[in-house]
């Protein structure tokens, strides 16, 4: 089984790397770019654990092999924040304690993101909508929704 | 699970990818990846080897000679969800997709993907049969169309041969009622029953109807006995009842640990009596 050469963009920075085809990008991501902040919960694209934006738009990094990803450009949890700094969004996750353990987080702060992207002001329902592809175990959701919609109202 | 190891194929023309299915009968096409990777991931397939699709041209597109929808395979279902053409030809396509999966899977997914994977309780498959799609596939002896009466004929099973391509799908355009309904336990999930149907009226009675159930059998099922039943009739509810009736009462569900078969059957009975109120009342 030979290699694949692959050219991404992560965070705005350039990669090349030579990779075995059956790679999934979430292994890429964590293993060759060492960007740990991305977790793998369930390897099959249920959980939502994994959620990064491809050209923007919401992706299972688990469900997408390391090959397909040549020529585009990854977001990652890392790319939120700057220097030790919270986002609005990442900061109305703290206040709102809508995180607990922290493991689905990262998946759920890039899907909130995407969502953001295209609804400046999403309703509640909205919200719950297009979070409801990430699972939570620790926070029963409420204040998750919460954190999202006071992100947005702040602008 | 890490998928199994498999060899990896990006061919530029659609004849490439079907040279590359014919020279080994073990390898399967790669669209999105949302059905197929999970599989690997479970370890309940090993391919030797996959054909990636994404870059054979011709395979995205979107357009319309006004009679009938033309849909590339490659197109992802997110897209195919946001076109303008797509809603305002047959939104009944439109109305589908909100129900498949999640967002993420939806970017990722494509629309010949979907139609191709045919699970038995998957949204478009049951739309293009109510609509009498066709699918154009493409293999070594070139293009055919198969309706898609004929295209799905049981559980992840289609008439697509091993070395052949969906290449798109052809769906006429429908601007009369329409109306879709899906049960499942959550959002996002597989549904236990679910029902596209399509109601033009003539003033005030019914002068065509579609109505399609999947989930509750293989393949999806054309309730044809019901559609004769709607067309020359007022739609209310006695009708509606009536023709829930006899799109269900033959029905032999699966049961499994997610719904008996008779849940299933009497969830598809709801909702097509649903279905029917609502897609005549939603004449345009």
């Amino acid at each position: 089984m030979s290699g694949v050469t692959v050219e991404l963009t992560v965070n705005g920075q350039r990669f090349e790397r030579l990779v075995k085809p059956r790679l999934t990008l979430a292994d890429l991501l964590r293993d060759e770019l060492r960007l740990t902040g991305t977790k793998l919960g369930c390897e099959q694209g249920v959980c939502g654990a994994c959620t990064v934006l491809v050209d923007g738009a919401a992706v299972r990094s688990c469900l997408m092999l390391a090959p397909q990803a040549g020529g585009r450009s990854i977001t990652t949890v890392e790319s939120l924040g700057a220097g030790g700094e919270l986002n609005p969004l990442q900061a109305a996750f703290a206040r709102n304690h809508a995180l607990q353990c922290g493991f689905c987080t990262a998946g759920f702060l890039m899907s909130a993101t995407a969502l953001l992207e295209r609804e400046a002001v999403p309703t509640r329902d909205q919200v719950r909508e297009t979070l409801s592809g990430n699972l939570c175990r620790c926070t029963g959701y409420q204040t998750i929704i919460d954190a999202v919609i006071e992100a947005a109202q702040a602008g | 699970m890490k998928f199994p190891p498999f060899q990896y194929h990006a061919p530029a023309t659609s004849a490439e990818a079907i040279a590359l299915l014919g020279a080994d009968p073990e390898a399967k096409l790669l669209a999105g990846g949302q059905s197929l990777l999970p599989l690997l991931a479970l370890r309940l397939a090993y391919p030797t080897a996959l054909v990636d699709l994404a870059g054979v041209e011709g395979l995205c597109d979107i357009d319309t000679d006004g009679r009938a929808v033309r849909i590339g395979a490659m197109e992802t279902l997110t897209d195919v969800g946001r076109s303008d053409i797509v809603g305002e030809k047959v939104p009944l396509v439109s109305a589908a997709i909100a129900h498949v999966a999640h967002e993420p899977i939806r970017n990722r997914g494509t629309f010949g993907g979907n139609l191709a994977h045919a699970d038995p309780a998957s949204e478009l498959p049951a739309v293009m049969v109510a609509l009498d799609a066709q699918l154009v596939l493409q293999g070594p002896a070139g293009e055919r169309r198969v309706g898609a009466g004929e295209f799905w004929r049981g559980p992840f099973t289609t008439a697509l041969g091993a070395d052949e391509i969906l290449t798109c799908a052809e769906v006429p355009v429908w601007q009369g009622g329409w109306s879709f309904h899906e049960a499942a336990r959550r959002s996002g999930d597989f549904a236990l029953a679910l029902v596209a149907a399509g109601i033009e009226s003539a003033n005030g009675s019914c002068s065509a109807a579609r109505l399609c159930l999947h989930g509750v059998a293989g393949a999806p099922v054309r309730a044809r006995t019901a559609e004769e039943a709607l067309v020359g009739g007022a739609i209310d509810e006695t009708l509606a009842e009536e023709v829930a009736e006899l799109a269900t009462a033959e029905l032999i569900p699966t049961g499994d640990v997610h719904c008996t078969s008779d849940g299933r059957r009497k969830i598809a009975r709801t909702l097509v009596r649903r279905a029917v109120l609502e897609a005549g009342g939603s004449v345009q």
